[in-house]
């Protein structure tokens, strides 16, 4: 019999309205490492903060068997505790303390009360040996790199007695070097007894690394693989990742492409944090009026910071390449330079970014459109209030008036409203970042008609979307994201789930 | 508008909207106050009590108008009592010690309190440095300025500023009001306006609902933030100046801790904290809150005038509180 250090049966989570995880299994042997795949939002990293404790026990359902016993975490402090470590996607360091005391930050090294800083310095410099961390223990985390921050929290893990540590996307920002240490510690760590469990949408690191791989897709366990027995290849992981089910959610579509709008070219931007990494690496696109494009990649691909670069460098250093609207060269460098070229971003994260939630509709719509409502400074406030309703009517936000406050809008109709404040400035441009996170199903329905809407006006369209059957549905063209690279352009009529996911994953084609 | 109202309504709308909440909130604690204040006191129901209200507290108001544009930014403003002492002291040694003609000081005087606000504004855009920080500096700088020009009260003895002291504006019945409150009126008149009815206004709201998403929408955000602790310091100047027909002198002591007063009268006025909601007529109804509790202090008599900082501190736990339940419940 196999000596199973964590067992998770019939776990199932639910979020107001989501069903997040529903009755997930995951066995993990002892001493292996054992991946966990599957696509944005498919519930692998809710999975692993139940097994943390970061959803306590009693917020789902299921059961959890640590080291042969029933586990009832009632918060990290429990599951750490056990043994059980996690080290998230965006890390949890103190960036103005030294790596030492970093290290054991709510675990010091005290003597009556006081820390003994002989012993804390100590202790550090032996743990920061075994994760290969050259540095003085007491060196700031802000001065040293991502890669090495990484160290830090795997060196505070096993400074917690550690017997299973589970890494969120490890590597998403690191670059190869650090990547390639971080794997070979694990493997490392692996000899000396330690379990891992590592997700990652790093296809090859995984087949390079792991023991054996669980797939998840929308909230339920599809299947684990054993890498000895079985022949597990990235293309066996992918069928198994990918393969929802494409249903008639898409209203009908007939594209009506004319000549070409905006160019980008050699597009290059790092990252504010860490200046030396490329967040977009020399990206090319193309969009053609009437066109619907969509931009596929997984988290942490660049596709949200390529198109806010574009638009008035919202995002990113050291930013380069070209842009070329209707043929000719044009410079973007604020958000007016972007509106006024006829280009229109819709954020991801609406209710952050993309709305005033405390105030009404007509002034959230009117907001980007603004100057075409004044005269001199002074807002033509009937005109407003007549456009407002406008919109209200013609993109059917369901709301009493153009009087009512945004934020108790269903999600569905505040996209009504960032859309229709876009559409106000007459783009020709449109850059929809998820536009239908968080609808449900029938508000989707239409904001694809107005999508569908929009190209149908001449306007080209560029959809980023988590969710592959959307952009399958919806598009024309897809290019894919991988790293920061454009990895693929596929026409309608060519793609498939299992084609976008390979050049989302693996690279150039 | 009845368009803006919730479907249903029979003569009055049923349910206010949740944003004119807090100031309806304090218009009846006025309301409540003034009928208290009437029902115990013999002649606090004549109506020039409530215009002595004004008289005492014009450069108050104008004071705290400014601060509405700075809050509802999400900003705050520290300087403008400092600001406020200032312009009196200017006012003072230029009229007094250098016998300049008055309507060529309040220019002056009015010019400096932009141009201070101005560079703070700068400040807090371009270095990304907290308000609060920043107008701290800015009120030890104006503060400490006011003794550079001297350490006693300088009188005013011009012609202008003290018929200006003097004047009353008679408004018939026998009631009067000073030319202040004129002043005062005009600017909140002036400022609502631009709050409501202009670009600048509408960015000012929007950047106070969300700094972020109102640069993703083009908005002029750079220019709205330096724009509103520049109007902040024009108010201070132009509060100082009529301070200084209030008390016909500048002293450096002058409006120590207005900025507090001005920033209690905003949020007692519904204004949030954190910026994006609130109204001027909010503002105006904290301003004359506070300038009745102390109308009452005054009348009961036997209180000690430190009891109208008392009831202005509970007031104000009560208006942050109420602020905290109406955004939670937004949330």
């Amino acid at each position: 019999m196999t000596d199973h250090i964590l067992r998770m049966n019939g776990i199932t989570k639910t979020f107001p309205g989501v069903k997040a995880l529903q009755d997930v299994t995951l066995s993990v042997r002892r001493g292996e490492i054992h991946a966990i795949c599957g696509e944005n939002g498919a519930g692998k990293s809710t999975l692993m903060k139940v097994l943390s404790g970061v959803y306590p026990h009693g917020s789902y359902d299921g059961e959890i068997h640590f080291d042969g016993a029933r586990c009832a975490f009632g918060g990290i402090r429990d599951s750490e505790h056990a043994g059980v470590v996690i080290i998230h996607q965006e890390l949890a360091l103190c960036p103005q303390l030294s790596i030492a005391e970093n290290i054991f930050l709510g675990n010091e090294r005290a003597r009556r009360g006081l820390i003994d800083w002989n012993r804390t310095n100590h202790e550090a410099a032996r743990l920061m040996e075994r994760v290969g961390l050259r540095e003085n223990p007491t060196t700031a985390v802000s001065d040293i790199g991502v890669g090495k921050q990484q160290l830090v929290e795997i060196a505070k893990a096993l400074s917690k007695e550690v017997r299973l540590l589970i890494l969120d996307e490890p590597t998403a920002a690191l670059n190869d070097d650090d990547s390639a240490h971080l794997l070979d510690l694990l493997r490392g760590l692996r000899d000396e007894g330690i379990t891992c469990v590592i997700i990652s949408h790093k296809l090859n690191e995984v087949t390079a690394i792991a023991d054996s791989v669980t797939i998840i897709r929308d909230g339920r366990t599809v299947e684990t693989l054993d890498m000895a027995t079985d022949d597990v290849t990235e293309d066996r992981i992918i069928s198994g990742m990918v393969g929802r089910a494409l249903d008639n959610r898409f209203p009908p579509h007939e594209p009506a492409i004319g000549e070409e709008v905006l160019r980008i070219e050699d597009w290059t931007v790092h990252s504010p944090s860490q200046p030396g990494r490329k967040v977009v690496d020399r990206a090319s696109l193309t969009l053609r009026r009437g066109e619907i494009v969509g931009l596929a990649g997984l988290m942490g691909a660049g596709r949200t910071e390529l198109a806010m670069s574009v638009f008035g460098r919202t995002y990113g250093v050291r930013v380069s390449g070209r842009i070329f609207k209707d043929g000719r060269p044009i410079e973007i460098r604020t958000v007016q330079d972007a509106i006024g070229h006829g280009l229109a971003y819709a954020t991801e994260d609406r209710k952050r970014y993309g709305l005033n939630l405390i105030d009404d509709i007509k002034r959230n719509v009117s907001a980007a459109g603004l100057p075409r409502l004044a005269r001199r400074g002074w807002v033509d406030e009937r005109e407003e209030y007549r456009v407002a309703e406008g919109f209200r009517a013609s993109m059917n936000i369901k709301a009493p008036g153009v009087s009512s406050v945004v934020g108790k809008l269903s999600g569905g109709n505040q996209q009504k409203v960032v859309l229709s404040k876009w559409i106000l400035t007459e783009p020709d441009v449109l850059i929809l970042d998820e536009p239908t996170r968080g609808i449900d199903v029938g508000a989707k329905y239409e904001i694809y008609t107005i999508i569908n809407r929009l190209a149908g006006e001449g306007r080209a369209v560029l959809v980023i979307s988590s969710e592959l059957p959307e952009l399958l549905g919806l598009c024309d063209r897809i290019y894919t994201l991988c790293e920061g690279r454009v990895t693929g352009e596929v026409a309608r009529r060519d793609a498939t789930q299992e084609r976008l996911m390979h050049l989302m994953t693996k690279g150039q084609e | 508008m009845s368009a803006a109202l919730p479907a249903g309504r029979r003569g009055l709308p049923r349910k206010v909207p949740r944003k004119y909440v807090p100031v309806l909130v304090t218009a009846g604690l006025f309301a409540a106050m003034l009928v208290a204040g009437g029902l115990r006191y013999r002649g606090f129901a004549d109506g020039q009590v409530v215009l002595n209200v004004f008289v005492d507290n014009a450069f108050l108001l104008v004071v705290a108008v400014g601060m509405t544009f700075v809050i509802l930014t999400g900003g705050i403003d520290l300087s403008v009592g400092s600001v406020v002492a200032l312009s009196t002291m200017i006012s003072a040694t230029l009229l007094t010690g250098h016998g300049w003609p008055a309507p060529a000081v309040i220019v002056l005087v009015l010019a400096i309190g932009a141009a201070l606000g101005l560079a703070m504004g700068a400040i807090i855009h371009h270095f990304e440095i907290q308000p609060f920080i920043v107008t701290l500096a800015g009120m030890f700088l104006a503060r400490g300025l006011c003794y550079t020009i001297g350490t006693e009260s300088i009188p005013i003895t011009d012609g202008t500023f003290t018929a200006l002291a003097q004047t009353k504006v008679r408004l018939g019945g026998g009631l009067w009001v000073s030319p202040s409150v004129v002043v005062a009126l005009v600017v909140v008149l002036a400022a609502a306006y631009v709050l409501h009815h202009t670009r600048l206004g509408r960015d000012v709201y929007a950047v106070g609902g969300g700094e972020q998403s109102a640069l993703l929408m083009g908005l002029p955000v750079a220019r709205t933030k330096i724009a509103v602790y520049t109007i902040s310091g024009f108010c201070s100047a132009l509060g100082g100046v009529l301070l200084s027909f209030y008390m016909l002198s500048g002293y450096g002591l002058h409006a120590v801790g207005m900025e507090l007063d001005a920033i209690a009268a905003v949020v007692i006025g519904g204004t949030l904290l954190t910026g994006g909601s609130g109204y001027l007529l909010g503002t105006v109804l904290g301003v004359l809150v506070l300038g009745l509790i102390q109308t009452i202090i005054s009348f009961e008599g036997t209180l000690s005038s430190w009891w109208t900082k008392i009831f202005i501190g509970l007031l104000l736990f009560a208006f942050i509180l109420l602020q905290r339940l109406i955004s939670a419940r937004r949330g």
